[in-house]
């Protein structure tokens, strides 16, 4: 098309510049996650951003689309990376590639690809697998231990072949799921952060993995991909919502301090909920959905049947956009 | 004098860079009178002037060539002395790319003065001052070319408390209000009391943006001792000119689409303008020149007084031509201005300025991606409207909801397009929309008048057809009733004749 009508100057990073922004916003997040669960997590990425931008050629090829200009929008990438990292890092290979499919294939393209999906593809990616993939996509090895006993060998080994018999020694559920256990068997729990807990206990590290995953969202803040709306919105209404329970029965529900930097709650605020394509557009809709997510994600996390929440919530609040959008319209000039 | 300090920022807006001081650098230029002078008959909004000359005509310079149609029109002067030549559809500088009516004059490099009439405005009504400004042929010179007489008229509901100056010149590029203040500050201030009088207002303010600070020094030092005139310094963040964005950045008033900010008590001027309105006023001498801007792409650009009417190409040379050659021109500034149609068309009051279009201005644009709905355009819009819902719209032809969505506040600052990541030409589906929009409602209307009319045809051709049927059954009726009766008659006859036949054979 030629530019024939104003305006004739533009400056706009372009979308491939967007995401390669994200996914330079991911970096400390998955860094922090190597460190603590091993070098699985990169194999991880490193298939899924493979077989993205397979399953992106094929579909794109299937669709009649413009392969090269789509290609490198970066999207999938970025898709591919949040799903990823979401997925412990003791999965075997063909749990991505399922993983891959649904969020390339079902999730973008055929709810019309690029901007037009109506759900975050990454958690549609991660839902499918939770639900078919219970166990395999619940067990995380224990944070740092492949420092102690495991060897690169034997994380593709696990990575090819699954975790059958290599290390249920070392594997285990995660915090959030553990305490939901005790807690419904109305047995004690110890979590403990001050004192006298190793590096390598889960909180610790999901404390470091979450400031990773922060810093990373604040580069995005600063570079202006993001806007305060939906992080900070969804991080005080989690903390409002269980410091409300916490306060009434502190024995049966845990700290707000728990819910904001475990699992991957921090994660969720500034990479997940912040796609634009399925989120709101208006200021104040970002503010509803935020807080809408951080209440199912609340309410799974304590009532619901899955450890984890954060899929589960954002998909449901997809579901929502059309409407949030519609009735959180800004007032326009002159019209108030 | 006074600085007032409190801003009312309005919503989103962008930060371009201003790319001003490439004119800036020299003085105003007055270009020498081009060989051929090209008038469109038609260089404000409202009606298209009436002629009043003929092929042939000596002109003398500010001499009156075609006057108001009606009160929503402008005149136009001969800007120099000479001959009239032609007149003909040529072409103007007008987005439509369509020729229009024009008188060519040749000058005769005399430049002879008509008599001038100054006008005592001091000692006649507003009524008469008003009544002369409607030959004066000023228009808006910041773009809009609204007739200025009607802005200055007595025709008003409410009384204007503030006039605001809009000096804030907010497009990159342009630089002729600059330099206007810069070099004629006098005549401007001068101005501004005579406006201010006229209107009966209590308090200007001249609206300036922060990257003029040479204008603003100078207009500053000249209204210190001004007491009802104060200067008000807004961001440099685009379109803080927009009338209606300054109005509100100054005073804090969001004004409606569709109301005029005369009904709040306030009425804007551009400074160039208000210049020429003085210099009509003073000195009798009606709308014949403008500062034009010529920059961009050009060896040497800078602001010049130009003659209405003067070739484009006239001015382009004296500018030393083109640094790199593509023969384009974009009229305004590069957030609203358009492509020129040719060299060849003249300088008229709407052209503030004349870039030459900078190579990557015109080069092929990438293919666009989808919205990803980032909402970077609404961020920008100062307006405050959701334009990617109001693309989503115009691109899948739901014009309703587009309305419902206020389509028609978008005033096309091109903010969207500025900063929208999928490089979608967001303002192009817009001016689709709304001119769809508009086409199917007079479509309506002359539908609805063909319906009413096809309606009332059928109901002629029932009431016709019925009063014809009638008529027929009638004849019909008639025609056999008759058929049968002297059916009957001649068989009645035939018998009574056989009947006598026997009767006589009888009697035989």
């Amino acid at each position: 098309m030629i530019n024939q009508q104003s305006p004739f100057i533009k400056k706009a990073p372009s979308v491939t510049w967007i995401m390669m922004l994200v996914m330079l916003g991911l970096v400390p997040g998955t860094l922090a996650c190597v460190f603590f669960f091993g070098i699985g997590i990169l194999l991880n990425l490193t298939i899924a951003i493979i077989t993205a931008l397979i399953f992106e050629y094929f579909i794109l090829k299937i669709r009649n689309l413009p392969i090269k200009l789509f290609i490198t929008d970066g999207s999938a990438i970025v898709a591919a990376s949040l799903l990823a990292i979401s997925i412990p890092s003791i999965a075997p290979w063909w749990i991505i590639v399922i993983g891959t499919f649904f969020t390339i294939i079902v999730a973008k393209h055929l709810y019309g690809g690029l901007g037009s999906n109506l759900f975050n593809p990454a958690m549609i990616g991660y839902a499918v697998l939770l639900i078919s993939f219970p166990a395999v996509m619940t067990k995380w090895p224990l944070p740092a231990s492949h420092l102690l006993d495991f060897n690169l060998a034997q994380q593709i080994q696990i990575f090819v072949y699954g975790t059958k018999d290599v290390i249920d020694s070392v594997s285990s559920a995660t915090p959030l799921d553990y305490i939901k256990t005790q807690i419904l068997l109305n047995r004690p729990y110890e979590v403990n952060f001050t004192k006298g807990m190793p590096i390598n206990s889960y909180f610790n590290a999901s404390i470091i993995i979450s400031l990773s995953f922060l810093i990373g969202g604040i580069f995005m803040w600063i570079k202006k991909i993001i806007t305060w709306h939906l992080p900070i919105t969804f991080l005080i209404s989690l903390a409002l919502i269980s410091s409300i329970f916490w306060l009434v029965d502190s024995t049966r529900y845990l700290s707000p301090f728990i819910h904001l930097f475990s699992g991957g709650t921090l994660l969720c605020a500034f990479f997940i909920i912040t796609d634009p394509v399925s989120g709101p557009t208006t200021p104040k809709g970002k503010i509803f959905f935020a807080f809408g997510v951080a209440l199912l994600v609340y309410l799974i996390r304590v009532f619901g049947g899955y450890p984890e929440g954060i899929a589960f919530a954002v998909i449901l609040m997809n579901i929502c956009v059309p409407l949030i959008d519609s009735l959180t319209q800004p007032k326009v000039f002159g019209h108030e | 004098m006074k600085l007032l300090d409190k801003i009312f920022k309005f919503n989103g807006g962008i930060q371009a860079e201003t790319k001003k001081d490439i004119s800036t650098k020299k003085t105003i230029k007055s270009l020498p009178i081009p060989s051929e002078i090209r008038l469109p008959l038609r260089q404000h909004i409202g009606k298209m002037a009436k002629l009043r000359v003929k092929v042939g005509d000596q002109v003398l310079k500010g001499e009156l060539i075609a006057e108001a149609d009606g009160n929503i029109s402008a005149a136009i002067h001969a800007p120099t002395s000479g001959k009239i030549k032609s007149i003909e559809k040529l072409l103007i500088p007008h987005p439509s790319g369509l020729p229009d009516f024009c008188v060519t004059l040749i000058p005769d490099n005399n430049d002879k003065w008509v008599k001038k009439f100054p006008i005592d405005w001091k000692n006649i009504s507003l009524k008469e001052t008003n009544k002369l400004l409607l030959n004066s042929g000023i228009v808006g010179l910041g773009g809009a070319a609204f007739p200025s007489h009607l802005k200055l008229g007595t025709n008003r509901n409410s009384p204007i408390k503030t006039l605001i100056i809009n000096a804030a010149e907010c497009e990159p590029y342009i630089t002729c209000d600059d330099m206007l203040m810069r070099e004629r500050g006098k005549d401007l201030i001068e101005g501004i009391e005579l406006v201010q009088s006229l209107l009966g207002a209590e308090e200007t303010i001249i609206g300036i943006e922060d990257n003029k600070l040479e204008a603003f020094k100078i207009i500053s030092s000249l209204i210190e001792k001004k007491p009802n005139i104060y200067i008000k310094v807004v961001p440099t963040i685009y379109p803080s000119g927009d009338a209606k964005r300054l109005i509100f950045l100054i005073n804090g008033i969001k004004i409606p689409k569709e109301k005029r900010s005369s009904e709040y008590g306030i009425q804007m001027f551009n400074v160039a303008t208000i210049v020429a309105i003085f210099r009509f006023i003073q000195y009798g001498e009606p709308s014949l020149s403008r500062i034009v801007t010529i920059t961009g792409n050009i060896k040497e650009p800078r602001n010049y007084e130009v003659l209405f009417g003067t070739p484009l190409r006239s001015l382009v040379k004296d500018a030393g031509g083109q640094k790199i050659k593509n023969n384009t021109f974009l009229m305004g500034g590069p957030m609203m201005g358009f492509t020129l149609p040719s060299i060849d068309v003249s300088v008229t009051k709407t052209m503030n300025c004349v870039i030459s279009a900078e190579p990557e201005m015109i080069q092929v644009t990438e293919e666009p991606l989808p919205c990803i709905r980032c909402s970077k355009c609404a961020e920008a819009c100062p307006v405050s409207l959701q334009p990617q819902e109001l693309f989503w719209f115009s691109k899948s032809d739901q014009f309703e909801k587009a309305q419902n969505y206020n389509l028609f506040d978008c005033i096309e600052c091109g903010c969207c397009s500025y900063v929208c990541p999928s490089n979608i030409p967001l303002v192009q589906f817009y001016r689709y929309a709304k001119s769809e929009i508009i086409s199917q409602s007079i479509a309506a209307e002359e539908a609805d008048i063909a319906r009413e009319r096809n309606d009332f045809r059928i109901l002629r051709l029932d009431r016709e057809k019925k009063e014809r049927a009638e008529r027929n059954a009638q004849r019909k009726a008639e025609n056999t009733n008759t058929d049968k009766l002297k059916l009957i008659e001649e068989k009645r006859a035939e018998i009574a004749a056989a009947m006598d036949r026997i009767k006589n054979e009888k009697n035989i």
